[in-house]
């Protein structure tokens, strides 16, 4: 019993930190329907500009991570404009090299300019101190992380269901053309939630960083795992994606803990299973 | 060392005379490029086997992605299935080169029926993450299997005897370089009938509109799983022949990394068109081989920007590009 709490709590930690990242995803693909490879890039961008104001300028961590989301927003801003538009309606495959290419040109140029060794972003000592929880002492940053969680699930839950600008969003999400009819402006609309993707993948960049650490191919390395859990959930679903996270974080670190000889041996199983078994992913709709 | 063929149009390729001719010059001209590899670059015959290896792979991935339309990120499941069946069943005795690459072809098809029978339960995005998910299974079974694939150290201790009995597999790797050549203009040549035949047309139709072909009364599933199986043997082949010249099996050709760089090279050369498939690699691969030796991450930046290029520029690669200045230059001819 005490395992299977002391795991499950490390597991929620995991869970909620993968969630913030891939709910981001989770959201271009549902509604610009654009499979971003480079999403865990944008997330690297973010870790490695944390990781500059926090360890070399001496920024506090708040602060670290409002730069970060902010410094990731305006460099996607380009990015977006230029490149994303373009693939907005293609195929997959076009839109899957696109994103893999602006992938490795990102781990390409963070490299030249960072150096290729592991980024380290240094905790508070608020979060960085071990807290009781009753049957185990976690530290703080995990609690921190699992709040992170609750916050971006529950606002983005409120901002989609219940503000003007959520219904705007649905309804493009439904059908573009007609919501343009309608007089909802769909450009804004995909512009504002791009933004928002892009900012919640560098805050999950951020936070999660004791989980995923920021290392040189972290782009590469986790791309994968991200398009996994977003297409278990089925894109564009927060429900979806809240289960996903919390499955396979469960799944993943449950294996690592009990089974660490064969790493990522049932994460990959349990994600063949589930996706024969839900196609569409868990919540996902028919497209 | 480049192999720019006039390649075939997207429409029914007709059993005309000129259609004929074009491949055998085409054929012809795989053999030239090949050739000349040979005595163009004699200290670099290890790197020349790996590229056909490779080409032999992209090969199999231009059958699926190209011919039917299944975008796969997985592909070097296929590759490893074939170079480990070889491996082991080069270290367990069977040491005959060629039986070993029919031994890597049974692998690769074996792990192409699997694969297919898998991801052709998903359409789209979830088949994408199917097909990843197989390559990422595979890769950590191999690794998890230390017993019989040696694990991360890889498999080594490969010792192919000679071909025939009569040329050794010798430091240099000419042995190596004629064998895979003649294996892959082989390969080729079956190929294009496989693509030119009826069961070809079928998978292009099935590309081009799933559900019209489904009212013919045509079968879908049992058409792709057999293009499945085809591809798998290639790829395996492909294996095999990596494992035979390098005497080496490492768990990088079951990699997420190798299937991701594939597909770049198939995009890179065009899909489609098997000359696409070759020509992505050669070029592919040559790059790599001179600026990675400089520093590996201006390698990725450069990837990556002639990755967004060619989607950009030339979403039919460097074949449906020069087809292009082909057919410009011959409307300005015709005036």
């Amino acid at each position: 019993m005490q395992t299977i709490l002391s795991i499950g709590l490390d597991a929620f930690a995991y869970g909620m930190a993968l969630f913030i990242i891939c709910i981001g995803l989770s959201l271009t693909m549902g509604l610009m329907r654009v499979v971003n490879l480079a999403h865990g890039a944008f997330a690297m961008i973010a870790g490695y500009i944390a990781s500059y104001a926090a360890r070399d300028l001496g920024m506090g961590y708040a602060i670290a991570i409002a730069l970060a989301i902010l410094g990731t927003i305006v460099i996607s801003i380009p990015l977006e404009r230029l490149l994303f538009r373009r693939i907005y309606g293609s195929p997959e495959l076009t839109q899957v090299l696109m994103t893999i290419g602006i992938t490795f040109c990102v781990i390409g140029i963070t490299n030249y300019f960072f150096g290729p060794t592991l980024k380290t972003i240094p905790l508070p000592e608020a979060l960085a101190q071990p807290v009781d929880v009753g049957f185990r002492t976690i530290s703080a940053h995990r609690l921190f992380v699992i709040a992170c969680g609750v916050v971006v699930a529950t606002g983005l839950w409120f901002l989609i269901e219940k503000t003007a600008f959520g219904i705007k969003l649905r309804a493009t999400v439904d059908n573009a053309a007609m919501a343009d009819a309608l007089g909802v402006r769909t450009q804004v609309v995909y512009a504002v939630s791009f933004a928002i993707a892009i900012g919640l993948a560098a805050l999950g960049g951020v936070v999660g960083a004791e989980f995923l650490p920021i290392e040189p191919y972290y782009a590469l390395r986790y791309m994968v795992t991200f398009l996994v859990v977003v297409s278990v959930g089925g894109a564009g679903s927060i429900p979806g994606a809240v289960v996903a996270c919390i499955v396979l974080g469960a799944i993943d670190t449950t294996g690592r803990y009990l089974m660490p000889e064969f790493g990522n041996f049932f994460f990959y199983a349990a994600v063949i299973g589930i996706v024969c078994v839900f196609p569409r992913g868990f919540f996902g709709r028919a497209q | 060392m480049q192999v720019i063929a006039p390649s075939e149009k997207l429409v029914a390729p007709s059993h005309t005379g000129a259609q004929i001719g074009r491949d055998v010059a085409g054929v012809l001209l795989i053999i030239a490029a090949g050739l000349a590899g040979y005595w163009l670059f004699p200290d670099n015959l290890a790197l020349l086997t790996r590229v056909i290896a490779v080409a032999l792979m992209v090969l199999s991935l231009d059958l699926i992605v190209g011919y039917c339309g299944i975008a796969t990120l997985g592909h070097a499941a296929l590759f490893g299935a074939g170079a480990y069946a070889a491996g082991i069943a080069c270290v367990n005795g069977v040491t005959e080169p060629l039986t070993l690459i029919v031994i890597g072809a049974v692998g690769g098809a074996a792990a192409g029926l699997v694969m297919g029978t898998i991801m052709l339960r998903a359409h789209g995005l979830p088949q994408l993450v199917l097909s990843i998910a197989i390559v990422q299974l595979f890769h950590e079974a191999a690794n998890k299997a230390s017993a019989y694939t040696g694990g991360s150290d890889g498999l080594s201790g490969l010792m192919p005897s000679p071909l025939f009995g009569v040329f050794e597999f010798d430091l240099w790797g000419q042995t190596a370089y004629l064998f895979g050549l003649i294996l892959l203009v082989f390969v080729f040549i079956v190929l294009k009938f496989v693509v030119s035949s009826p069961f070809g047309m079928l998978c292009r139709g099935i590309k081009e509109d799933q559900v019209r072909i489904r009212a013919m009364g045509a079968f879908v599933f049992p058409v792709l799983l057999k293009m499945f199986v085809i591809s798998g043997a290639v790829a395996g082949m492909g294996g095999a022949l990596a494992a035979i010249s390098t005497q080496v099996v490492g768990l990088d050709s079951v990699s997420f990394e190798l299937s991701a760089n594939a597909l770049v090279m198939l995009v890179l050369g065009g899909l489609g068109t098997l000359y696409g498939a070759l020509v992505g690699t050669v070029i592919f691969m040559g790059f790599e081989h001179v600026v990675s030796s400089i520093n590996p991450f201006h390698w990725m930046t450069m990837v990556g920007a002639l990755l967004i290029a060619v989607v950009l520029a030339a979403p039919k690669g460097l074949s449906g590009l020069t087809d292009r200045l082909f057919a410009s230059g011959r409307a300005k001819g015709g005036r």
